[in-house]
């Protein structure tokens, strides 16, 4: 073998084994945590977009209210300990909110987007007016005038510095609270004109309820101005609302454009199921291109295992975020990786027919079949453009977007272990007594009129 | 030597048949959008119990979810697909099934909002007319040097076309039998045959391109259909290693890139007829001008007398 191309095959070696060495160790999770990023439908989690009702907010104020937003959002998702989180801003009025590998109630999700986490209220006179309903009764929104404006009492105005105090007195856990500056004149007109009533307090749809799963609405005894506590909760309960409280309110509304919420099992199931469709397909390709080609058909099912260790290593590197649609992408691309192999086989294939030695006409194959190679591929380089441009171009983006990233690197690596991989191997063979052996290269002999 | 460019007509009339078939379902059943389209709301659950579809599917239309669609997966779990939910109507209906059927457990939820549907509807619209466009300009601009490579840029948008109006036509009747839905993966397998179908149909025209080189004084007839013979064994041998990695996703993945899956197999189909017996055949058709021939050919009286 001549000197450049000892030094090709042996450089081909040593990317495969780099490759190698990045994929591996498989077992330590090659589609888990430290190896390939999996996709929210792969490990699970939530993926929400909400739109902010910026309608109230001047519009030089805009960008300066979607921060506060995702800076309260931050603060609220922080606590629950997600590892990777994205919170982010798109468009003029949306933020995208990524929760991968998060298992999360609904009353935890909604309880993310609330202005306030609290609300309090009265008992209503009527059903027309109720907001609530417990066993204690129908309520509606407390309010009181303030400056001109009705404005309903609610944890928006509470200071950002609740804590939990157990009262070894009573043996019950309280949660203190302030009000800010509106909140103590609503709430010296509210529970001033509430004394010996009941007020009570909401989270959501649900009543805040005790330890003993009774609602929670305490008799007013005092006008309250400066600072209150909502005695009754668990420890648990009120350590969750404390830290909710002080996360901050949200400067405007939010509503739910986007939902997707998966659970963690239904994904591994479907790593799973993607590993062995992977695995067969590749096993079936290998074994076609061996009975059809022989042993330039074994070469290219040796290049495919290096063009798997690539792909994996560069979906590793990028980092690429796998998702199903992503390893469809990926597992398609291996059916057309042997497209390029294919092209210059059937090429050497009427070389040798045409009575070329084996050198000559792997080197004529490579050669004449590499417009076709370019050209053709070239096409699928355009759609991938043009679906990666459709990912990010809408909300549900993840599976476009994958399936566009993984085809596009499956395809390019494929065109450079067609060209470079499997020839450097088929070289190897080129001057021994095997290249004498024709059929071994799958010409039947005499069957040269094409 | 098999003719192949001498049976043009007859591959004309079979995709023409096709196409009339898929173009008739199209119009009879339309297309079952998606949420991602449509929007609305799909919430995936399963019920610790045995659960009858009828009796879940009564259940809902009480809890006022009339046209909610049900379909059951192979995993023993119910998709349940309705108008769009808020998290408070998504609990509340959670926990009246819990009443009646006992413990469930959320494997997925999914809401698209309208403002959502219409954007993604719009994108992907799009997308797919500006891939086609990206197409013809690309293999206008690889045949500049070809004598009309307009020609070629238009057969191969035509072929793609075909393949793509296949594909349609084939989940138009799943929608109407099945109740499949088009949805946003369906989008990425059409947009991936049609690159697909491209691909094999540059392979052809590449090889016409080179035999063109080598003697312009051949008849182009003979030309084209030397250069389909030559490229014959790659075209399938592509196609089959493509169509056993598609299978494979197909019966071991399945579930949520079925769609992807079926919308490859066909497109595949499709798209290697369409690069063998359509696009080259079209490219003769034109150079020849032959249309006129092809309508007095056709078997069909009717179509006869206006031809001539």
């Amino acid at each position: 073998m001549p000197r450049r191309k000892r030094l090709v095959f042996i450089i081909v070696l040593i990317i495969f084994a780099l490759a190698l060495s990045i994929v591996l160790p498989i077992n330590e999770g090659v589609l888990g945590k430290r190896g390939i990023r999996l996709g929210l439908d792969l490990q699970g989690g939530i993926h929400v977009v909400y739109k902010a009702d910026l309608s109230s907010v001047e519009s030089g104020e805009r960008d300066n209210a979607i921060e506060g937003v995702i800076a309260v959002l931050g603060n609220r998702i922080n606590p629950m300990g997600v590892t990777e989180p994205v919170i982010q801003k798109q468009g003029d009025d949306r933020i995208v909110v990524e929760l991968p590998g998060l298992s999360i109630t609904d009353k935890e999700k909604e309880s993310l987007s609330r202005v306030a986490i609290l609300e309090f209220g009265e008992l209503a006179a009527d059903e027309e007016e109720a907001k609530w309903e417990n066993e204690r009764g129908r309520w509606k929104p407390t309010t009181a005038i303030i400056d001109g404006e009705e404005k309903a009492l609610s944890s928006r105005y509470f200071k950002e510095n609740t804590y939990i105090y157990h009262n070894e007195r009573t043996g019950e856990i309280e949660l203190i609270f302030e009000w800010d500056e509106e909140g103590s004149k609503l709430s010296e007109e509210i529970t001033g004109r509430l004394i010996n009533k009941p007020m009570g307090i909401f989270e959501g749809n649900e009543p805040l309820r005790g330890d003993d799963e009774r609602s929670i609405a305490p008799i007013v005894q005092t006008t309250i101005t400066s600072s209150g506590r909502i005695t009754g909760l668990s420890l648990n309960e009120a350590t969750r609302l404390s830290k909710q409280l002080n996360a901050g309110r949200l400067p405007v509304p939010l509503e739910i454009i986007y939902d997707q919420t998966v659970s963690p099992i239904l994904g591994a199931d479907f790593i799973d199921m993607s590993l062995t469709a992977g695995l067969i397909g590749i096993v079936l390709v290998m074994l076609f291109m061996t009975l059809y080609y022989r042993l330039p058909g074994l070469m290219a099912s040796l290049a495919l295992v290096f063009y798997g260790a690539l792909v994996l290593a560069l979906f590793k590197l990028i980092p690429v975020t796998l998702t199903l649609a992503g390893i469809g992408g990926f597992v398609l691309s291996i059916g057309m990786a042997v497209d390029a192999n294919v092209l210059i086989f059937e090429r050497m294939k009427e070389e040798l027919r045409a009575g070329r030695t084996l050198g000559a006409a792997i080197e004529a194959g490579f050669n004449r079949a590499w417009t076709a190679i370019r050209d053709s591929n070239i096409t699928t380089f355009i759609v991938c453009g043009i679906l990666y441009w459709l990912g990010s171009s809408i909300v549900a983006s993840a599976p476009v977007m994958g399936f566009a990233l993984t085809l596009f690197i499956g395809v390019a690596v494929s065109m450079f272990t067609a060209i470079v991989v499997t020839r450097t191997l088929l070289r190897l063979f080129v001057g021994t007594r095997l290249a004498q052996r024709i059929p071994l290269f799958s010409v039947h002999a005499g069957k040269d009129n094409v | 030597m098999f003719d192949i460019v001498g049976k043009r007509f007859w591959f004309f009339l079979l995709s023409g048949a096709v196409i009339l078939i898929a173009i008739i379902s199209l119009v009879t059943f339309g297309l079952k959008l998606g949420i991602e389209f449509s929007s609305g709301s799909i919430v995936t659950v399963g019920f610790e119990q045995e659960v009858d579809q009828d009796d879940l599917k009564q259940e809902l239309a009480s809890l006022g979810y009339t046209n909610a669609l049900i379909q059951h997966t192979g995993g023993g779990d119910f998709i349940i697909r309705t108008h769009e939910l808020t998290s408070e109507d998504k609990i509340s209906l959670e926990d009246a099934l819990a009443e009646k059927f006992g413990h469930l457990s959320e494997t997925e939820f999914n809401s698209v909002s309208p403002m959502i549907a219409a954007e993604t509807t719009q994108n992907a619209a799009i997308a797919v007319a500006v891939a086609a466009v990206g197409i013809l300009l690309y293999i206008t601009w690889a045949f500049r040097r070809m004598p009309k490579p307009f020609h070629y840029g238009t057969c191969a948008i035509i072929a793609l076309l075909h393949d793509a109006l296949v594909a349609l036509g084939v989940f138009s009747i799943l929608g109407g039998i099945l109740d499949w839905e088009i949805n946003l993966m369906f989008i990425t397998g059409v947009l991936a045959v049609i690159g697909y179908s491209v691909n094999n149909t540059v392979v052809v025209f590449d090889r016409i391109r080179e035999n063109l080189r080598e003697d312009v004084r051949v008849d182009f007839t003979i030309v084209v259909n030397n250069s389909l013979v030559e490229t014959l064994s790659r075209s399938l041998n592509t196609s089959l290693t493509t169509l056993f990695v598609v299978l494979a996703l197909l019966f071991f993945v399945g579930a949520s890139i079925q769609n992807f899956a079926v919308v490859l197999l066909v497109g595949i189909i499709a798209g290697t007829f369409s690069s063998l017996c359509i696009a080259p055949q079209l490219l003769v058709v034109w150079e020849k001008g032959e249309w006129k021939r092809f309508i007095q050919w056709l078997p069909l009286p009717v179509v006869k007398a206006k031809g001539r």
